[in-house]
């Protein structure tokens, strides 16, 4: 894992020092609300409906120990407790005192973290995949790439006020896990036909709103011109993206508008004459590919047989074992999804306590690290078999073992109505009763694969547009009501969610999921998923079964 | 009234001229459409004369120009247009622009940072009590990412 050199720890120190005469400055009215609003939000810290919300950087969603211990101190110290992971591998904190918050940034500056640019119209937190460089069907490990990103996306001088917030999301492998067709720009490594590898450049996706599907502008560029084709992306934007209303000033607004082809000329224009003065050089990669070498892996880890043995002796742990655990390159080992979906706690949150024994595990079995996944779990990458049951054990004891990844109640909800301003309507409280409606764990595993997300408002945090359910709370008259999409994925054959029909009243919403769930399980072809349904039969029966209860 | 120059606080010597208005004398600044207009008086004027540019103005119109325009005001219509900030690069880098490039208008000062590194080198602040900040704020980092102007 990276590790911040003296510039790093620099830059990070001087944006503390920086942000504190900032807040210092606002307190004593020298900066009015509009100009503080637009630094305080570079640094992480919007303010919602009972306090601010700190929002910090999980670089591309790793993490070692040391940091995770710094989340749980800044949970007891500064906030209740608990802390919040995001779709977009972000740490939030939900009562930051916002005079206090330069003092946590310094404490996450003082463990090589930061929240900067976590919001406001700049570039934002690079993600990829939460399997990244462990993972069986990977072409190359993106995280080299996204820490070159990160650089270079960091106090960038000329596109930190841009038209409005951007993405970028890189993926290697196969298996799109990073949703780049639906990022400001998606960089997916692939191998050309020469057998080199290369970027796919994707652009203009994103969710929200209007989603839309990524477009290819580049379908192979060389590693060397990243960060050149990536500067000529931006400046087209910057230069030209909408600025008169904001619900049309992201990227893709701007390609849809002047249509891809008007769209990649000017770039290609642009890169043309920044090309080769911008070159990334071969040491430069190779360096930072060595910051992410692979640890020191047991090569014996594969002839424990114990692992079998307890799986058929002990059929929660083979249960667990089957749900919750991914395949791993290296023979022996599995990455281990910590479920943040235990029934009765808000999707996503975690308590100071579970960071600690989160990070004290990671030291035991998983040299140190932790990832956050882009449905709020987290994962410990490299896990021994013969570590799994003692693993499992004490996850079970902290409530982290809930055997549900992937399933119907590893829901993505947004904050809502709980915490957000701009809801509209509840989601925490909806993902709890849809949770004690599906309180059979057999039935939950009969459902099988399936992505449910809920977002408060348009805005779409919980990314509903692409859930293979999706619910949006929307406002009827001051009422809280749900309208429902099926069949959208943000994975390699990416789809947005068609609308089932009209909203449904709040006490309605969850006898409309379980609905829903009902009609697949009598419908369904043999190891057929609920998404393939949906592709094969459409929305129909679903509809009928939905509005004729009502 | 004062501006921060080369890190300098400096006496301003420069005028706008608005739309209508006489040239008058002495060095002056202009807007884009003025300048496209009016450009064989202005070339006669006795004094120096500048660009003032918007962030809708582009810099490509401007290109053959650049040997006459002895200074480029960059006017902030709101902070957040971040357009200027490519103005300024492209100025700069890509049509090597050596003279004055001053900020004005409605930036804040602790923009001045990012601004020096795409180019710019000389801020008149909204308000000349931010004089002592834009000269601080220009040290707000001494570690950069990317290669930029500065
Ligand atoms: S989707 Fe809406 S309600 Fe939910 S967190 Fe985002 S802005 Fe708030």
């Amino acid at each position: 894992m990276y590790q911040y050199t003296e510039t790093d720890q620099t830059l990070v120190d001087e944006r503390v020092a920086q942000f504190k005469r900032q807040t210092e400055q606002y307190l004593k009215g020298e900066l009015t609300e509009d100009q503080f609003r637009a630094l305080r939000l570079r640094n992480g810290l919007y303010v919602q409906t009972h306090a601010p919300l700190l929002r910090v950087a999980g670089p591309y969603g790793l993490l070692n120990s040391k940091q995770v211990r710094k989340l749980a101190y800044i949970a007891r110290h500064y906030d209740k407790n608990y802390c919040h992971f995001t779709t977009r591998q972000n740490i939030q904190f939900n009562w930051p005192k916002l005079e206090l918050v330069p003092e946590i940034l310094a404490e996450l500056a003082s463990v090589q973290m930061h929240a900067i640019q976590t919001s406001g119209n700049c570039m934002r937190n690079t993600t990829t995949d939460h399997l990244a460089g462990v993972c069986v069907d990977e072409i190359e490990d993106p995280r080299p790439y996204c820490e070159i990103i990160r650089q270079w996306t960091t106090l960038h001088p000329e596109f930190d006020y841009l038209p409005r917030k951007f993405k970028i999301a890189v993926s290697g492998a196969l298996h799109d896990r990073a949703a780049t067709q639906f990022h400001d720009i998606g960089l997916h490594l692939v191998k050309n036909d020469a057998g080199e590898i290369g970027f796919r450049v994707l652009v203009g996706g994103g969710l929200g709103r209007t989603p839309i599907i990524g477009q290819v502008i580049k379908p192979f560029l060389e590693k060397k011109h990243l960060l050149s084709y990536l500067e000529a992306i931006l400046r087209i934007y910057n230069l030209f993206g909408r600025r008169d209303n904001k619900y049309k000033a992201r990227i893709k607004i701007l390609v849809k508008e002047s249509g891809l082809d008007h769209f990649s000329d000017r770039v290609e224009k642009e890169w043309l004459l920044l090309r080769d003065a911008n070159e990334l050089s071969a040491e430069r990669i190779e360096a930072m590919k060595l910051e992410f070498t692979p640890p020191a892996y047991d090569l014996d880890a594969a002839s424990d047989t114990s692992f079998e043995a307890h799986k058929a002796a002990n059929k929660a742990f083979a249960t667990w074992v089957d749900h919750n655990t991914a395949a791993h390159k290296v023979p022996g080992y599995k990455a281990v999804f910590l479920s943040l979906k235990a029934p009765d706690s808000p999707p996503g949150d975690m308590t100071d306590v579970q960071l600690d024994a989160v990070a004290d595990l990671s030291d035991q079995y998983s040299f140190g690290e932790v990832r956050v996944t882009h449905r709020q779990n987290l994962i410990l990458a490299d896990i021994k078999q013969a570590d799994l049951l003692a693993l499992w054990q004490q996850l079970d004891s902290l409530k982290l073992a809930t055997p549900n990844i992937g399933t119907a109640t590893d829901m993505i909800c947004c904050p809502g109505l709980d915490f957000c301003s701009l809801a509209n309507a509840g989601s925490i409280g909806i993902a709890k009763e849809i949770n004690e409606a599906l309180d059979d764990m057999d039935y939950i595993h009969d459902i099988g694969d399936i992505k449910i997300n809920m977002s408060g408002c348009m805005n779409g945090c919980a990314h509903q547009s692409v859930g293979h359910i999706g619910i949006l709370g929307v406002d009827k008259k001051g009422a809280e009501w749900y309208q429902i999409t099926l069949g959208g994925s943000s994975e390699n054959t990416a789809a947005i969610g068609e609308r089932l029909g009209p909203s449904v009243a709040k006490d309605q919403i969850t006898r409309a999921i379980v609905d829903i769930l009902d009609v697949y399980i009598k419908n369904r072809l043999e190891d057929e998923s609920f998404l393939d349904m949906v592709n094969r039969v459409g929305i129909t029966p679903f509809k009928e079964q939905v509005y004729a209860t009502s | 009234m004062q501006l921060v120059k080369d890190k300098e606080i400096v006496n301003d010597t420069w005028r706008y001229v608005p739309e209508d208005a006489d040239l008058g004398e002495g060095d002056i600044t202009v807007s884009l459409a003025r300048w496209k207009s009016d450009q064989q008086s202005l070339l006669n004027h006795k004094g120096k004369v500048g660009l003032r540019l918007l962030p809708s103005d582009g810099v490509d119109s401007i290109v053959d120009d650049l040997d006459n325009i002895q200074l480029i005001e960059l006017e902030f219509p709101d902070f957040a247009d971040g357009r200027l900030f490519s103005h300024a690069w492209l100025l700069r880098s890509r049509y090597n622009y050596h003279k004055e490039i001053r900020a004005i208008g409605h930036y804040i000062p602790d923009q001045v940072f990012y601004l020096s590194r795409v180019g710019v080198n000389a801020f008149l602040p909204a308000k000349s009590s931010d004089l002592p900040f834009v000269l601080a704020n220009l040290n707000d980092f001494t570690v950069k990412y990317q290669n930029s102007v500065n």
